[in-house]
């Protein structure tokens, strides 16, 4: 009883943004964790920052928030209207899986190849993440426990169909074959490719919605009153089906950009090993779903994990430490939102 | 059906419950006092590297559990003092421990043994089974309680306790009153905030014994994110058992032989891709059937708004 009004008392007369300062104390925190495992912190955050932002890293960096931006929207979207998507992971494999599967099964020219496999993989993942928000409405099991129980068959299913019945039996692992060369993503300079325009794209059309439509006002709506929203006429059982249906397609593709863009192949795990899904949740909580904020902290966190290989490879710190900091953050972040509500 | 039971079954079931039943007590205990903890996961996960830890560097099983125990409540202060004093957001707070306890762990393990991925080493002591020849005989029961690690009986042991400290003892009264009518135990004398700290302490001081048994109970390794989904599996049992830990206990019966009867189905000849996921079939089924009856009676609307952040329902009905 006493602790919480100095603390509320501190926090006024200090005035720094939240998100600010938790970065802040994330990075002082991290930096300790650095310092008591026997590596120079200085050293080591010079090296995430030369390794994520240098000209010769850029690209990198984009590279890989490709993915992690395209899946911090797909938490954000539903965090916009309070609810959670905990699925991303299934949800990008599927659409991986069925992104791979279309160019090698389907008997067509390149470029359509390329389209019929993207809208097949959000259609697929879609459908899966609407069937969470289904579940939900129709039969009240909360979405954020389904959502992510419903990764694990999916991931696990996708995992059975690459390691037997379509594996590829000319190499040791569980993948596909590698898809034709026609139905590959066009490379725009060394590593990116068309990926990073799509998600620009879709970035911009979250935007958009979400600011200038009556569905994103809509979203918005739920997100800070639920009831209000449905005594003003939103339909909510099926603005939640249908937020889910986007959110679970724009994971799928994701997933298909990976797969069409970079890895030419669905292989077992290599979708799942970098963790987007988490680090975008990570992102789109950071802003609390909005969409603007979201990207800004999938970036952010897209350079601090790439600056995180630069930082193991010079120095003996593992880059497991950026997910750290990252979690450290979103505590921090969590704990100050509360504190300004009170 | 019946010849599915074997000895070997039946020990492997209850071995693969333990984890999952201590980690949903532990949840039980939260959801009594108000705070929904979806962070039983990196709980288990936290509580089983501190075990490795104490039991490498003590040199014994018992040291193994004092650490995973201080190591699972000091990584609990976050939820305990986050959800409460700070009033943060317990689905966000909880997120946050179950992503920094995966990151932190790997960290860990990489800083203190060297290594990546998975751990053994000679020096770590696993737990010792405790061997009752007299009940071993006795068919299905004794077969899964003949030979099991102390934590395992600890578990049911626990499950009595609970019970009985929650529905009849004054202790338990207050604190079920701390989560049901926040403002009505403030009035009665009854220091909500003090009582919900300590109970998500010694939740987490239980969801520890969860991770010691998962990493000392059978193996005596540790791999990175070994808790593979059950803390999830717990937060389901709870959500079934809506907080009695006699139902949650039943939960955690079903999960249990959905996981040993995936081990069988392996070693007769199915793919351990596809048995792997039959816990979380059996879950969700579980979910589904559960629900249907009650969005029946139609109660299922506001534990719905209860789980979604930022809903109808503040989390936290806060008195001050």
């Amino acid at each position: 009883m006493s602790v919480a009004p100095s603390a509320g008392k501190s926090a006024r007369r200090l005035r720094l943004p939240p998100v600010a300062t938790a970065i802040l104390l994330g990075i002082v925190i991290g930096g300790i964790l650095v310092f008591v495992s026997g590596a120079n912190p200085a050293t080591a955050y010079y090296e995430i920052l030369v390794g994520s932002l240098s000209p010769d890293s850029l690209p990198n960096t984009l590279n890989w928030a490709v993915p992690l931006v395209g899946m911090t929207l797909v938490a954000a979207i539903p965090l916009r209207g309070g609810m959670i998507n905990l699925g991303g992971d299934g949800q990008m494999v599927i659409g991986g899986l069925v992104a791979a599967l279309v160019p090698l099964y389907l008997p067509a020219p390149g470029p359509v190849l390329i389209i019929a496999a993207f809208a097949a993989a959000a259609i697929c993942a879609g459908l899966y993440a609407a069937l969470a928000a289904w579940g939900e409405t129709r039969h009240g099991i909360p979405m954020l426990i389904s959502s992510l129980l419903l990764s694990y068959p999916a991931i696990g299913v996708a995992s059975y169909i690459v390691g037997f019945p379509l594996r590829d039996v000319h190499t040791g692992l569980a993948q596909t074959e590698m898809i034709p060369e026609g139905a590959r993503l066009v490379v725009l300079t060394g590593a990116l490719n068309v990926g990073v325009l799509l998600i620009a794209a879709i970035a911009a059309l979250v935007v958009f919605f979400d600011r200038r439509t009556v569905v994103g006002y809509e979203l918005r709506m739920r997100g800070s009153n639920v009831r209000f929203a449905g005594y003003g006429g939103v339909r909510l059982d099926r603005q939640a089906i249908r937020v889910m249906f986007v959110s679970g397609a724009i994971a799928g593709i994701v997933g298909a950009i990976v797969v069409l863009g970079s890895q030419f192949r669905f292989t077992d795990g290599a979708l799942l090993t970098p963790a987007y899904t988490w680090s975008g949740l990570m992102a789109a909580l950071l802003a609390n779903g909005e969409p603007i904020g979201a990207i800004c902290g999938g970036l952010f966190f897209a350079a601090l994990q790439t600056g995180g290989f630069a930082m193991q490879r010079e120095t003996a710190v593992p880059r497991v430490l950026t997910i750290v900091l990252q979690s450290i953050i979103i505590l921090f972040l969590a704990v100050r939102h509360g504190m300004q509500r009170r | 059906m019946f010849d599915l039971i074997t000895p070997f079954l039946m020990q492997s079931a209850v071995q693969a419950i333990t984890p999952i039943l201590l980690a949903a007590l532990a949840g039980v205990l939260c959801g009594r006092v108000g705070v929904f903890n979806i962070a039983l996961e990196g709980q288990i996960l936290i509580g089983a590297f501190a075990a490795i830890v104490g039991s490498y560097y003590l040199g014994s099983a018992t040291g193994g559990i004092a650490v995973a125990i201080v190591g699972t409540v000091v990584f609990s202060l976050m939820l305990a003092y986050g959800a409460t004093v700070f009033r943060g957001d317990p689905i966000v707070i909880c997120i946050g421990m179950n992503l920094l306890a995966s990151g932190l762990t790997a960290y860990l393990l990489r800083q203190m043994f060297g290594v990546s991925g998975t751990f053994s080493d000679p020096a770590i002591v696993g737990l010792d089974k405790i061997r009752i020849a007299a009940i071993q005989q006795i068919p299905v029961i004794g077969w899964g309680f003949g030979r099991q690690t102390i934590l395992t009986w600890f578990a049911w042991l626990l499950v009595i306790v609970i019970s009985i400290v929650l529905f009849r003892t004054p202790l338990g009264l207050r604190l079920r009153g701390v989560g049901e009518r926040p403002d009505a135990a403030e009035a009665l004398g009854v220091n909500v905030r003090a009582y919900r700290v300590v109970t998500v302490l010694v939740a987490g001081a239980i969801a520890g014994l969860a991770g010691a048994q998962l990493s000392l109970g059978t193996v005596s390794i540790f791999s990175e994110d070994m808790s593979a989904g059950r803390g999830w599996i717990a937060v389901v049992a709870v959500m079934l058992a809506r907080d009695n830990p006699l139902y949650a206990a039943a939960a955690c019966v079903l999960f249990g032989f959905a996981d040993a009867l995936s081990i069988r189905l392996q070693s007769e000849g199915l793919p351990n891709q596809l048995t792997d996921i039959a816990p979380y079939v059996v879950t969700l089924a579980a979910l589904v059937i559960t629900h249907r009856r009650r969005s029946r009676a139609g109660t299922a609307s506001s534990e719905l708004a209860a789980a979604t952040p930022g809903g109808t329902t503040e989390p936290q009905p806060d008195t001050r």
